[in-house]
């Protein structure tokens, strides 16, 4: 199972970012291997429609969960087709954080 | 001088005629004209919660019907599920399905009238989209207060970041209209 996060930066370390569509960076976690890798968005300075290309390009990595702040209504119409949890939290953790909270209990 | 005045009054009687006729003409095109520019608005929507898992249903034990099946629009569906099966006040159920309480009640009239029809006359069933959409439902975690979505393949409710099972369900939004808002008191 694959968790993808939206990062402000490409380390464990750096921060939450509250945006989906907009957001610099994506935290990819594989609770099989344990593996964490970041993946840049090409749509940070799209002039519109970000919300639904990183969605589709976020289905096609197979994550069944993405942790974010908010969720564009463009991003919910399209992630809600396939089988994904999305869930939005207000607390801006670091990622690091975010992993352990998410794969504690499983 | 005279025919300056004939001009004159001809002229007045002329106008009088041109007024009288077009009042006329507006008088009885008034009715059309209403229609074009105050035109019904189009309907909203409904939301609903997914359609239903099945095709149709056909009558057993009888000679084949010969009527044309009766077609049952999903938010039909919807509105008697929400009315009947999970025995909601017809308030609530409108709210969930974003349209306001006459239109609820209308649609689940026009419901029951349809499954009635399809038993007396032994006619098909068959399940169609009218005008609705399906959108998740939301929930929100009570401790860390997380808002996430439950996909069908998970089956336990629980917080994804706290493990919690004190979960809340959240409403759709609410309609605009501010008189319905103070009515409501579904959050339980």
């Amino acid at each position: 199972m694959k968790i993808v996060i939206t990062s402000t930066g490409d380390q464990l370390s750096s921060k939450m970012d509250d945006r989906f569509g907009r957001a610099p960076w994506f935290c990819v976690h594989d609770t099989n291997t344990g593996e964490n890798s970041f993946i840049a968005n090409p749509f940070v300075d799209s002039m519109g429609g970000a919300g639904t290309k990183t969605s589709e390009m976020v289905a096609e990595i197979g994550a069944a969960k993405i942790i974010s702040g908010h969720f564009g209504p463009k991003a919910k119409t399209v992630l809600e087709k396939f089988d994904i949890q999305l869930i939005e939290t207000n607390e801006l953790l670091t990622i690091e954080e975010l992993i352990k909270k998410s794969t504690e209990s499983l | 001088m005279f025919k300056l005045q004939e001009l004159k009054i001809g002229f007045f009687l002329e106008i009088s005629i041109i007024k009288k006729i077009i009042f006329n003409v507006l008088r009885i095109f008034s009715l059309y004209l209403s229609i074009f520019y105050y035109m019904s608005r189009n309907s909203k929507s409904r939301r609903i919660n997914a359609p239903p898992r099945f095709g149709g249903y056909k009558p057993w034990g009888c000679p084949p019907g010969t009527g044309e099946p009766v077609y049952l629009l999903y938010e039909e569906y919807e509105a008697l599920k929400l009315a009947d099966y999970k025995l909601m006040n017809h308030f609530e159920a409108a709210v969930l399905m974003g349209i306001s309480r006459p239109t609820f009640a209308r649609i689940y009239e026009n419901a029951r009238r349809k499954i009635a029809l399809a038993l007396v006359e032994t006619r098909e069933i068959v399940t169609i989209n009218g005008n609705s959409y399906t959108e998740k439902v939301w929930y929100s975690c009570k401790k860390c207060h997380t808002r996430f979505t439950q996909p069908s393949s998970l089956e336990k409710k629980t917080c994804p970041l706290c493990r919690s099972e004190s979960v809340n369900g959240i409403l759709p939004e609410p309609l605009q209209n501010p008189q319905y808002q103070k009515n409501i008191k579904i959050n339980k």
